[in-house]
């Protein structure tokens, strides 16, 4: 098992969750964070104060997929996620020890 | 033949009734009120109320963090009413009722003699033209909504650290000693009626207020309004020193759609406020009513494009500072200029207080938070310059009355008028200074000015007020 955490443009969102749907991932949590990589942040201006905002709004995404999959979830998230310019995210993919499914019981690949 | 006889028949009847019209008119030799013009002024009233709760408190409100937004509006709230209930116990009596060019006397203290309740009458009070009264409760109300706004505009320099007590013991001391004075000193005098003849036209003048007796022309209030408020707030924020982490951390407005929403609200009352202090309803008002339109959309289109032009995007914080600045900028001129004089004030304003929140404020090196200084003492004391000129008849102005007597108009003349009118400014700018300077010494001494450290951080919204604005 693996999970897989990307950090995608908020709008990508969409295309990205059918895009692993289809490939039979079977579950994704998404949180709205900031930061910052390559991407320059922006300045706003307020009358005479003017600040740089360097942490910019994405989404991560956390889906755990069994190792069978591991491979086809990657490619299709990055296909979809992707738009070619500076700050289409990243993922990263770490090895999984555990997984339960909290109502029955579960372990493992039967628990993803 | 059918009108002849319907011109007779009336005629008849007039006769008949004769000896009544007779009595009727020696009874109605004092005049009454007008009934348009006392709808006006409530009306007027009314719209100036907004002004402060909510507008001022939206603009204000959104231009602060997320956690300081419920303080903003509470000391808004809380001022507005504090300063209406002492304008009714003291306020009025000394802003209003004859004694020396600076204060007036106690004869209205509680509003006393306003209304007879054995006869059921009430008292009357004077506007602008010669046997054309107000109800003097009216004028009061009117009046009520002015002072009380001008000690909430002061806020604006000191949110985000100040603590309430210290803003109530503030705005007790202050509106007593600066609003009452400016107010009497700018606005008082005995009204038309009192000048029958020259003898008793120089009596009367004679006991007008200060700078009234000089011949400044002040509207609505540039000088006892805003540059009042706006050089109390600037004193204000060097007293306080600076919110922490300014100048280092993002402190940004939590919503400018707030801010732009108050803004709004405050042109819409403005109507009130500029238009309603022509006191009747009459062709001044309508002046002073198409200059606030007019000055203010101007100041928002200098203030967008001068900011496109300088700063790359044109914002709508810059548009709704444009609107206020050029709303401010109005307010002295607004029935004493024409629409040309309308055009040049709401345009230059819009630069001039550009320059005010930018270049000016980075030399002045004080915390302002929200502009109070390079907004409303900036905007003020344009305005009130400008009036001076384009009162001019020859810039399409309408002049003055030079002699309430025969209620003739005239210009004494562009340097002749604006030395006055500087003179108005450098007295109010002095006066607020030093007042602003003691009262929040004395608030400081009492309660200290400031929150704790701690509590700044935290937010005034939980650690002074209990609560917070937004559960989202």
């Amino acid at each position: 098992m693996k999970l897989m955490t990307a950090i995608i443009r908020p709008f990508k969102l969409d295309e990205v969750r059918e895009a692993l749907s289809e490939i039979g991932v079977s579950g994704i949590t998404v949180t709205e964070v900031k930061g910052f990589g390559r991407q320059k942040g922006h300045t706003e201006l307020y009358r005479g104060a003017e600040y740089a905002v360097d942490f910019l709004p994405k989404l991560k995404l956390e889906c755990a997929v069994p190792e069978a999959q591991v491979e086809m979830a990657l490619e299709g998230l990055v296909k979809a996620a992707r738009t070619g310019k500076i700050g289409d995210g990243k993922v990263f993919v770490q090895s999984l020890e555990r997984t339960v499914r909290i109502r029955t019981g579960e372990l493992d690949d039967d628990a993803l | 033949m059918k009108e002849i006889f319907r011109h007779v028949r009336a005629l008849a009847v007039a006769s008949l009734l004769m000896p009544g019209i007779a009595l009727a008119q020696t009874a109605a030799a004092a005049p009454t009120p007008d009934k348009g013009d006392t709808a006006w002024m409530l009306m007027s009233t009314a719209l100036v109320l907004l002004m402060s709760v909510p507008a001022l408190g939206l603009f204000y409100g959104g231009l602060v963090r997320t956690k300081n937004m419920l303080s903003v509006l509470m000391q808004v709230f809380v001022v507005f009413s504090l300063i209406s209930v002492l304008w009714c116990i003291y306020g009025y009596s000394l802003a209003f009722t004859e004694g020396n060019a600076f204060i007036g006397g106690g004869s209205r203290l509680f509003l006393d003699g306003t209304f007879n309740p054995a006869d059921g009458s009430f008292s009357l009070g004077a506007t602008f033209s010669k046997g054309t009264p107000m109800y003097e409760l009216v004028f009061v109300a009117f009046q009520a909504t002015f002072a009380a706004i001008t000690v909430c505009l002061i806020l604006g320099a000191i949110v985000e650290r100040v603590k309430f007590s210290a803003v109530l013991i503030f705005a007790v001391i202050w509106f007593t000693f600066s609003y009452l004075p400016v107010a009497h000193m700018v606005w008082f005098w005995a009204g038309p009626d009192a000048y029958v003849d020259a003898a008793k036209a120089s009596a009367a003048n004679a006991t007008a207020g200060y700078i009234w007796q000089m011949g400044a022309l002040d509207f609505a209030g540039g000088t006892v309004v805003h540059i009042n408020a706006g050089v109390a707030g600037l004193v204000g924020a060097f007293v306080l020193g600076k919110r922490l982490g300014y100048g280092r951390e993002a402190i940004k407005p939590h919503s400018l759609t707030m801010t732009m929403i108050g803004a709004s609200l405050l042109w819409f009352g403005w109507f009130g406020f500029n238009a309603g202090s022509a006191l009747e309803a009459n062709g001044t008002a309508g002046l002073a009513f198409i200059n606030t339109y007019l000055a203010t959309a101007c100041a928002v289109l200098s203030w967008t494009f001068a900011e496109w032009l300088l700063k790359g995007k044109p914002s709508m914080l810059g548009a709704a500072s444009g609107a206020v600045a050029g709303l401010v900028a109005i307010t002295p001129a607004a029935g004493n200029v024409g629409i040309p004089g309308a055009f040049a004030i709401g345009a230059l304003a819009g630069l001039i207080c550009l320059w005010g929140v930018t270049g000016l404020k980075r030399l002045i090196k004080a915390d302002d938070a929200l502009d109070v200084f390079g907004v409303h003492a900036l905007g003020g004391i344009c305005g009130a310059l400008l009036t001076g000129v384009f009162n001019s008849p020859s810039l399409g102005g309408p002049g003055s009355v030079q002699d309430w007597v025969k209620m003739t108009t005239g210009y004494p003349g562009m340097w002749e008028q604006l030395l006055i009118q500087a003179k108005a400014v450098g007295i109010t700018v002095a006066w607020t200074a030093v007042v602003a300077f003691v009262a929040f010494k004395i608030a400081d001494k009492l309660v200290g000015l400031r929150v704790s450290e701690e509590d700044e951080r935290e937010g005034l919204d939980i650690t002074s007020h209990g609560e917070s604005a937004y559960d989202l």
